[in-house]
């Protein structure tokens, strides 16, 4: 009798370990499905887009007016907006971000990196919507102080609130690949006469090269990406401009003004946001990839 | 020959200025940015800015629903969060064999990670709000977050379990336990303050989230505290937002001093997760 019930109970558990097991797998899978579910809803909507609208018009058509008669769908003045505010912010967060992970990396002392690595952790917490607020509040009147003819909604604002955004991820993750060069590689260019400067710039940068340039990368796509920021600070005036004073319209500032107003589903327009997420999804997953690969080969080095 | 040391010497020092100077950049921003939010809104701060729900009047303007709105999405999505991500970081690090689809898996959480969140309201608009039908509701809301915040909960959830030692495991397995008695009465107890940790942080981040809700259409003019998952809700980050695209100036400064609120609850949450690292740490020595 007792046996009976103790292979009973023995089997229940081999019965609850499989389910268990096969339970902790479907939340795995799920992460699949998520992607699926985004780039089936992405294509089904865009290819109802494109039976309207000539794929050829909108990748190189140089007018976005889909509220306004004549409608047109031309998304360059989109990519215009967004590159221009990724430019700003790279050239704000790149430089910075590597000379803060420099300094983090080889020149302080670990009292001071204690204190600074939850100041940018704090900097990489704060929402979205307040550095927008900070940009149209405090950054905007500076730059109308210093260019009067600058727009109220301008590009160089969010340019440098997205910059200030993605500069904690740059400085982490590149203090991250520098303190992976392995200590003997530093010792070597002493022992051969380098000063700290030469240390860092010929052999600790060059090594951590591949991980240097992957954050580059997804910070790049993190402002590609970004939306509250430069809805609030650049404005919704879609154009083809090189000028950073001027208001502009990225693609994520556009897919929030159209769900802000209350278009109907299945019209063109609402179509639309999601060529526009598509056109968005695929840059960011290219970037995305690409810098995956870079870290890759970089791992493959020093482990 | 002593001079080019010399000036090899005077280059490194001004190098090593400048590199302090950029990281000193990022702690007078972050004090800008606080002091700027600080001296525009601390005076609109009151128990009716707490107490009241949003009006067109700025004096009776408050953020009520919006705070109530927060707290029911930071329950829905730790509830609905947690056990899926905590479970798929169980998979990858306890049970996975090296096989394809664990890589592909891996890959595909890393690259979900980095879709930008607008991307995020757009699937939620389309699957929760249009297909389940479930509408512009606080359900919607909160499953439209947990997707987004998922790949950060098994990230760091997986980079906690695996700080867990081999030996505690074969300690485990050699007194007869089966995997999942070993998982649940050793890996996740000696891995839960570092699944916290990231959890806690990874909801910070949905709470400050606007896009994905605009996306859904949590924009409205709300004045009630929802009461169950299918009500309408507004959230702090969206009234803020909501207040800052108001042309009259007062509303600007009533949106300084939403954002103090929600920086507070971000700050709390953050020191939450901080503390229990730095307490659990301390025991923690493999």
């Amino acid at each position: 009798m007792g046996t009976t019930a103790k292979s009973f109970s023995h089997k229940y558990n081999w019965i609850k370990e499989i389910i268990i097991e096969k339970l902790f797998l479907l939340c795995a899978l799920l992460s699949i499905l998520t992607t699926f579910g985004i780039i089936l809803i992405l294509l089904t909507e865009t290819i109802g887009f494109f039976q309207e609208v000539s794929l050829i018009k909108f990748l190189i058509g140089t007018r976005w007016s889909p509220l306004l008669v004549p409608k047109s769908f031309g998304i360059l003045p989109l990519i215009n907006g967004t590159l221009i505010i990724t430019v700003g912010a790279a050239v704000v967060a790149l430089p910075l971000g590597l000379a803060s992970a420099i300094y983090l990396s080889e020149y302080s002392s670990p009292n001071v990196r204690k204190i600074i690595k939850p100041i940018l952790e704090i900097l990489a917490g704060i929402p979205t919507v307040v550095y927008g607020y900070f940009a149209l509040m405090f950054i905007t009147p500076i730059i109308q102080d210093l260019f009067p003819n600058a727009n109220i909604f301008n590009a160089a604002s969010a340019s440098i609130v997205v910059g200030i955004m993605i500069l904690p991820m740059v400085a982490s993750l590149c203090e991250d690949a520098m303190r992976g060069v392995p200590q003997s590689l530093r010792e070597g260019a002493y022992a051969l006469g380098s000063t700290p400067l030469e240390v860092c710039t010929k052999v600790v940068v060059p090594a951590s090269l591949s991980g240097v340039l992957a954050s580059f990368i997804l910070a790049i796509s993190r402002a590609i990406g970004e939306t509250m920021a430069v809805t609030i600070a650049a404005g919704m005036t879609p154009k083809i401009t090189l000028n950073p004073l001027e208001s502009v319209q990225t693609m994520t500032a556009y897919i929030v003004q159209v769900s802000l107003g209350d278009t109907p589903h299945g019209t063109i327009e609402y179509q639309s946001i999601f060529a526009v997420g598509m056109t968005l999804f695929t840059m960011t997953l290219l970037m995305n990839i690409g810098s995956q690969m870079l870290r890759q080969k970089y791992r493959e080095v020093y482990q | 020959m002593k001079k080019n040391i010399t000036s090899r010497h005077y280059k490194g020092d001004l190098f090593k200025i400048l590199c302090g100077i950029s990281t000193i950049i990022a702690l007078i921003v972050l004090a800008l940015l606080l002091w700027d939010v600080w001296n525009d809104g601390h005076s609109w701060i009151n128990l009716g800015f707490i107490t009241n729900f949003p009006s067109r009047f700025p004096e009776r303007a408050g953020i009520k629903s919006a705070i109530w709105g927060t707290i029911w999405l930071m329950i829905l999505v730790t509830l609905i969060s947690f056990p899926l991500g905590i479970g798929a970081a169980i998979h990858l690090q306890e049970y996975a064999r090296k096989t394809r689809l664990t890589n592909i898996i891996e890959i595909n959480i890393s690259n979900l990670a980095g879709v930008p969140s607008i991307v995020y309201g757009i699937l939620g608009l389309a699957l929760f709000v249009r297909t389940l039908q479930l509408d512009r509701s606080i359900l919607s809301g909160a499953l439209t977050m947990s997707l987004l915040i998922l790949p950060i909960i098994i990230i760091s959830s997986q980079e906690a379990i695996r700080a867990i030692p081999t030996s505690i495991r074969e300690a485990s397995y050699a007194l007869g336990a089966t995997k999942w008695q070993t998982i649940r009465n050793h890996v996740l107890p000696y891995a839960l303050p570092g699944i916290l940790t990231g959890n806690i942080l990874a909801i910070s981040r949905a709470i400050g989230e606007t896009a994905p809700l605009i996306m859904i259409g949590a924009l409205t003019f709300i004045a009630f505290t929802p009461i169950s998952l299918n009500d309408p809700f507004t959230a702090m980050p969206i009234q803020i937002f909501n207040w800052i695209s108001r042309p009259q100036e007062e509303f600007h400064f009533i949106a300084a001093a939403g954002i103090i609120v929600l920086l507070v609850f971000l700050l709390t949450m953050n020191a939450a997760a901080i503390l229990i690292r730095n307490k659990y740490q301390k025991y923690q020595k493999w």
